[in-house]
């Protein structure tokens, strides 16, 4: 492994940061939309959202990148592969992140929705200034761990023709015929960012703290 | 778009021997996944520091990178160290290894979730360690870790498909060939999906099925 292989790694990785970044931002909006939906008591809305998270956890990733790469230009999308894979990622991460931050709203403790109606807050005043910011911090280790199984299931995209960290290293993999050295350092990297996110979680945990000043 | 299903169920056999093997795959990685967790919590409760230190390194790296890069490192690297092995045992052999790591988290906390008055009323009773293990540990810790442990099971399921890529003859590599062949990849791919959402649900609901029978044994 000379260094110059290793650059080219890093590089490949700072795209697989990038990838699941957007992929975790867009799949955190998403989810919070499907989870508002599956909270509505209106079955119109509520049905669906349900079939989506049902849907969408049972189905393996790879197929769902797979069906949405090859879907998008059937129906008139020619879109660049990683459009593509970053919508597979952030559609299936989308359904995981719907059901964390329901569980977070519903965690909500009743008594302080109370004390908000007494002292006569508007229900938009409950939803910014209560229920989001305690639902925030409940759900916040959830969305972390959320967040770390996609920066790996991003590995994925790689059979849908991204060149990320592991198309790259199968990339050098066929010229080079070094295979241990180069998905060991694949994973190597993989794991680094992991724990670097993990300790972000933590840090941001902990100054979130519920009741934390 | 038109749909057009015919073509692909007229393959009918390859699709159901390719269920098969996704089936046959999937019970042998898990029940090799949960036979490596449990002698790795077991490992990490009674074992020496040095083996802990061992296999907390062996949890937080398959824990940490992803089972693609597991399996190219298995598969591709493999004879580089006299390890050829056919796709289908380097698949089930790399996700035994990738659940093991999982599986070994639920025992090991399911292990600490026993309550320490059940273990110093059987040390009361004289019941040696052997006989605590076997009797009070293991069952109440099986009892407490099943909900996890089902969800661990189905979500090994669907890693399966990630064998394809190493050309296991699995549903998800099957059923896109049969879609490039008749050049109905998208129809191929969506009957795929809904198989696999179908085969998941039955799982759970097996799961579900089972947690009530066990509901029985709850202490907790």
């Amino acid at each position: 492994m000379t260094p110059y292989l290793f650059l080219l790694l890093v590089k490949a990785a700072l795209y697989t940061v990038a990838i699941s970044a957007a992929a975790i931002v867009i799949g955190v909006s998403l989810g919070l939309g499907v989870a508002a939906a599956r909270a509505s008591p209106n079955p119109l809305l509520n049905w669906p959202a349900r079939a989506y998270v049902s849907f969408f956890r049972g189905v393996p990733l790879l197929v769902q990148l797979l069906l949405i790469y090859n879907l998008l230009p059937v129906v008139g999308l020619n879109v660049p592969s990683v459009v593509a894979a970053v919508a597979g990622l952030a559609l299936c991460t989308s359904a995981y992140q719907a059901e964390n931050l329901r569980g977070g709203f519903a965690s909500v403790p009743k008594g302080l929705l109370e004390s908000a109606d007494m002292l006569g807050l508007t229900p938009w005043q409950q939803l910014t200034r209560i229920r989001a910011p305690i639902a925030f911090r409940l759900t916040l280790p959830a969305v972390v761990n959320e967040a770390i199984l996609i920066l790996k299931a991003s590995s994925l995209v790689s059979v849908v023709g991204v060149v990320e960290l592991t198309r790259m290293a199968q990339d050098l993999d066929t010229s080079l015929f070094k295979p241990i050295q180069l998905y060991s350092a694949a994973g190597l990297l993989y794991f680094l960012i992991n724990r670097g996110v993990a300790g972000f979680g933590r840090f941001a945990e902990q100054r979130l703290a519920w009741g934390a000043r | 778009m038109r749909f057009d299903y015919t073509l692909i169920l007229s393959r009918a056999p390859d699709i159901l021997a390719a269920l098969g093997v996704t089936v046959y795959v999937w019970l042998v990685s898990l029940a090799g996944a949960a036979a490596l967790g449990f002698a790795v919590a077991l490992g990490r409760r009674y074992g020496p520091r040095w083996l802990n230190g061992l296999l907390v390194a062996y949890v937080e790296l398959f824990r940490g990178t992803p089972f693609l890069v597991q399996l190219f490192l298995l598969y591709f690297g493999g004879p580089y160290v006299g390890l050829s092995l056919d796709a289908e045992p380097a698949g089930v052999l790399a996700l035994s290894v990738y659940g093991g790591a999982y599986f070994s988290e639920v025992f090991r906390l399911g292990f600490e979730a026993v309550p320490r008055g059940h273990i110093e009323a059987a040390q009361c009773a004289g019941f040696s360690r052997t006989q605590i293990v076997r009797r009070i540990l293991v069952p109440e810790m099986a009892v407490l870790t099943l909900p996890a442990a089902i969800n661990l099971a189905v979500s090994l399921l669907k890693d399966t498909a990630v064998l394809s890529v190493v050309t296991v003859p699995e549903l998800t590599l099957t059923v896109s060939t049969i879609g490039t062949e008749f050049y109905a990849f998208v129809e191929a791919l969506f009957l795929l999906a809904l198989g696999y959402w179908g085969l998941v649900e039955i799982a759970a609901a097996l799961g579900r099925f089972a947690e009530g029978r066990l509901a029985r044994f709850r202490f907790a």
